[in-house]
């Protein structure tokens, strides 16, 4: 191969780099592993968590058993490691894999169209409220603060520096959304209503409501989800403009954060506005079905700085993971999980004192007395179990609260154990 | 003649949701061990959905059967050469999908105690040590989920640099070969852009810049290799006339496979920078994504980095939330860890000499290719080139070929197209990346398929301009799919079935 080139040895393929650029030392990095020292390698790390506890943690993140299948499906090369979609001919596996996503996010949410995923959930939100600030050319957005408290952080650094202002719309004491706030929040300069549900408190929001006061001002309503098993069995956000949410229920594991797939849904006649990949059904030159990108006038790499967003990659194979489980949970499934879920909470929570009273689906904050939530998660971490997310963290007036969530995951012997640990505090 | 592929049976398959029937099932739940309850009552009639119309409804063996015959459509890594340029796609090792697996890793929870997290704390300190160590920079975050979110990181924090000295100023400097990320991501932070004209040999041209650099210029983003693959010399020069005029210098990495272990861009007066993980470290595209978009940056930035911060106390790993010079978070949690877990894999495999190796024998890969190619095709410049070469369609033009075409012929002979018409700077460019993972008699194989396409170009041209010929599908109507957008399925009416 050198010879063909024309040089005698690999180092002349740098040599004529100025020598005050190059690196000539050795990197200081150790030499080379083989695969059985990483894996140990590895091994060690996880060992180094806690394991083998059974955990009540939702807020944001949650247990799911993960089909086997998924995997199975995932692991194949052809998905694993091909390319974004560009070349249709040859890319049909993932462009047909993404229409049917595309196609299922619409029948969770009683949407029109959606695009083929985000980063995550969290940015999901600022893309959400960067698009109704283009479609209704108001400025202004406002958030629930029921809304998971990192998404409204990174809908913060999202839009600080263009000129967006973020209000914040207080709770009620039953955990949802304070209505009469928002109408008085609510000027001729907000493009975005910002709600989650069920929301971070687990709580399901009056979405018809919001919908109605929102709407009445000219402003666009954005749906948040992070459980996206609620929508196997709670009526879909048919009255938002715009749903974002997080698909890392759907056999994606909680990998200390990521990477998940975010969705970003929305009424057909603000598809020019979406940000990011979406794939489209055409025919190919003999007339039959085919699939490719589509609408790629509104992204970076042609419109540069006029696009509607940077986001170049996606979460393709995330997607993929939660189209595998939509299909083998499908619409059974799907709703039977969701009741398991809701039943399971149910039993946790009628065991213990709760700081609210309006309806949740699978997480809810319950209130210590006395012991702080802190004390009493030291406590189960004893017997193997890890409780719930104190919430004083991000809700200082909540500093007795703690947000408890369950799912098909977990047995009822953990949850008396929770209970047990509450009694005693 | 076509070596790499012969053609075989390949199965059709129909949607998901026109396999469906009522009542099929594939999945199993377990009995409920707490009393069962009813929805409606337990969260009032008006908050309960009637079924999810028209979800799939189908068994085990059909799901298996559809993802897979799916798959078989696809071209991947996994079945040979890819070779896009500025996009490295090199062989994923799969030691790093299973180790990301693990369980213990795999099942935590960003909210689990620290004290039960320290594994996975100890796995982003150990990648935070090895990415500074190989962009010479001083502090790394891992929050960023892919390279774009990496440049608006990296941008939010100049931003926030700027102004604690005063002025945020209103300008980003982007030179014409840049990736469109850059440009939009410039948007994004309240900047304005300005494209800097690229000179005669696609480079950054300096008296351009000098002219250009005023009092208004927050940044210049630059990318090096740059997307012609060739190393930007004046990259001294170019970090010290930005420093003169108090701007600073933004990297993009997209290009590092051409650098590790060579050069190090914080040695260069580079101020900050992103890497894809998803390219020079190996983690799969997976179609797509996941990516990260880790970013590096020098001293003067550090206060700026996304929050939290990795730290150490005395022998445990602790986040740092108290940041008040904090960009804040770009993303929740800590970014996309499953995918750092493969990338610091990758470097463990390596080793600091192996990824200098894998560096040079990417450039030898592109080198190659380059000579092979010569003979056939336009060199778009004459500059040496380091892990990219690009070719520019001038010679099949004349004959009413564009790289288009010659992209869409290579599928013929059982290769992924090269990235087409980009970038932009180049006419009709062939921008080809091979990497180091590539076997000689792939390359071989590669540069004979595009040997002979140009004599095709040369003697039947039609063959070429009508290619794939031996695809699944045809050529596809991308017009129609963006002039009536059908973004997804719906059951057929018994009204659309009439009319049909």
């Amino acid at each position: 191969m050198l010879e063909t080139i024309g040089l005698d040895s690999e180092e002349d393929l740098i040599s004529y780099l100025p020598q005050d650029v190059r690196f000539d030392k050795a990197l200081s990095i150790d030499d080379g592993k083989s695969e059985y020292e990483i894996v140990e390698y590895f091994k060690q790390r996880a060992a180094q968590n806690g394991n083998g506890y059974r955990s009540f943690l939702g807020a944001g993140v949650y247990n799911h058993y993960r089909p086997v299948l998924v995997d199975t499906v995932v692991s194949r090369g052809e998905f694993l490691t091909s390319y974004t979609p560009y070349q249709a001919e040859i890319a049909q596996g993932t462009l047909t894999s993404i229409f049917e996503f595309q196609t299922m996010v619409c029948q969770l949410t009683g949407m029109e169209v959606a695009n083929a995923s985000m980063y995550d959930g969290s940015s999901a939100v600022p893309e959400a409220a960067m698009m109704a600030v283009r479609v209704t050319r108001r400025n202004k957005v406002l958030i629930a603060r029921t809304v998971h408290p990192e998404y409204r952080e990174v809908l913060q650094t999202y839009t600080r520096h263009q000129g967006i202002p973020v209000g914040e719309l207080q709770y009620k004491k039953n955990g949802r959304i304070d209505l009469d706030a928002l109408s008085k929040a609510l000027d001729d300069d907000v493009a975005a209503v910002i709600v989650q549900s069920p929301n971070f408190f687990g709580i399901l929001e009056d979405i018809k409501e919001t919908s109605r006061i929102a709407s009445a001002k000219g402003a666009l309503l954005i749906v948040v989800f992070t459980e996206a098993v609620a929508l196997g069995l709670i009526e879909p956000p048919k009255e938002a403009d715009i749903v974002v949410g997080e698909l890392q229920s759907f056999a994606i594991s909680p990998s200390y954060g990521g990477p998940y797939a975010g969705i970003i849904a929305t009424r057909e006649k603000y598809i020019r506005q979406l940000p990011g990949r979406l794939v489209g059904e055409t025919t190919d030159a003999e007339g039959r079905r085919a699939f490719c990108l589509t609408l790629a006038t509104r992204e970076q790499h042609i419109r540069r700085e006029k696009a509607t967003s940077n986001i170049c990659t996606n979460q393709a194979l995330l997607a993929l993971m939660a189209t595998v489980f939509m299909t083998v949970y499908g619409k059974e499934g799907l709703r039977e999980l969701a009741e398991q879920n809701l039943a399971k909470a149910l039993y946790l929570a009628s065991k213990l004192p709760l700081e609210f009273d309006a309806p949740f689906f699978n997480e809810f904050v319950a209130r210590s007395n006395g012991t702080s939530p802190e004390q009493i998660n030291s406590k189960l971490a004893e017997q193997k179990i890890t409780g719930g997310l104190a919430l004083g963290r991000f809700y200082p007036e909540l500093k007795n609260g703690m947000l408890l969530c369950a799912t098909e995951m977990n047995r009822r012997e953990d949850m008396d154990a929770v209970a047990a640990a509450f009694a005693a505090s | 003649m076509i070596k790499k592929v012969s053609s075989h049976i390949v199965q059709n398959e129909p949607l998901v949701f026109e396999l469906s029937s009522p009542g099929k099932r594939g999945y199993q739940l377990p009995d409920l061990d707490v009393p069962p309850v009813d929805a409606a009552q337990a969260l009032g009639a008006e908050n309960v959905r009637s079924e999810i119309e028209g979800f799939p409804e189908i068994s085990e063996i059909e799901t298996i059967r559809h993802f897979t015959r799916l798959s078989t459509w696809n071209y991947a890594i996994d079945l040979g050469l890819y070779p896009l340029g500025s996009c490295t796609m090199k062989y994923n090792p799969r030691v790093n999908e299973l180790v990301a697996r693990t369980e213990g890793l795999a099942w935590a929870h960003p909210y689990q105690p620290e004290e039960f997290s320290q594994g996975c704390m100890e796995i982003i300190a150990a990648l935070e040590k090895a990415l500074a160590e190989i962009t010479g920079l001083d502090a790394v975050t891992l929050q960023p989920a892919a390279g774009a979110h990496g440049e608006f990181t990296g941008i939010l924090m100049i931003r926030a640099l700027l102004e604690t000295r005063g002025n945020p100023r209103k300008k980003i400097l982007v030179p014409d070969s840049a990736h469109g990320t850059n440009p939009a991501t410039a948007m994004m932070v309240g900047y304005t852009v300005e494209n800097i004209k690229s000179n005669n040999r696609g480079m950054v041209d300096l008296e351009v810049l000098s002219r250009v650099t005023t009092d208004d210029v927050a940044a210049f983003m630059i990318t090096n290799p740059n997307t012609v693959g060739v190393f930007e010399e004046n990259i001294r020069k170019i970090c010290a006339i930005m420093h003169e005029k108090g701007a600073l210098v933004y990297m993009d990495g997209a290009n590092m496979n051409a650098l590790v272990g060579i050069v190090r861009p914080g040695e260069l007066g580079i101020d900050v920078m992103h890497l894809n993980l998803h390219k020079t470290f190996s983690t799969p595209h997976g179609g797509g994504g996941p990516g990260s978009g880790a970013v590096a940056v020098a001293k003067v930035l550090t206060p700026f980095l996304p929050s939290p911060r990795l730290e150490r106390d005395g022998d445990r790993w602790t986040w740092n939330f108290d940041l008040p010079d904090s960009i804040g978070r770009v993303r929740a949690y800590y970014g996309n860890f499953g995918v750092l877990v493969r990338a610091l894999a990758y470097i463990m495999a390596h080793g600091g000499n192996g990824l200098r190796q894998a560096t040079l024998d990417a450039l030898l890969n592109a080198n190659y290719i380059r000579a092979l190619l010569e003979p056939s095709y336009d060199l778009a410049y004459r500059a040496p080139s380091m892990h990219e070469c690009v070719f520019s369609d001038d010679r099949q033009a004349k004959k009413g070929v564009r790289t288009g075409d010659i992209a869409k012929r290579l599928i013929d002979y059982g290769f992924h197209p090269y990235t087409v018409s980009f970038p932009l700077i180049v006419r009709g460019a062939l921008m080809i990346e091979p990497t180091e993972t590539e076997s000689k008699r792939e390359l071989d194989l590669f540069a004979d398929a595009m040997i002979s396409i140009a004599k095709e170009v040369e003697e039947n041209p039609e063959l070429v301009l009508k290619a794939p010929h031996s695809t699944l599908i045809r050529r596809v109507d991308e017009v129609t799919a963006a002039r009536r957008p059908i973004v997804r399925w719906k059951p057929q009416t018994k009204a659309s079935q009439a009319a049909d």
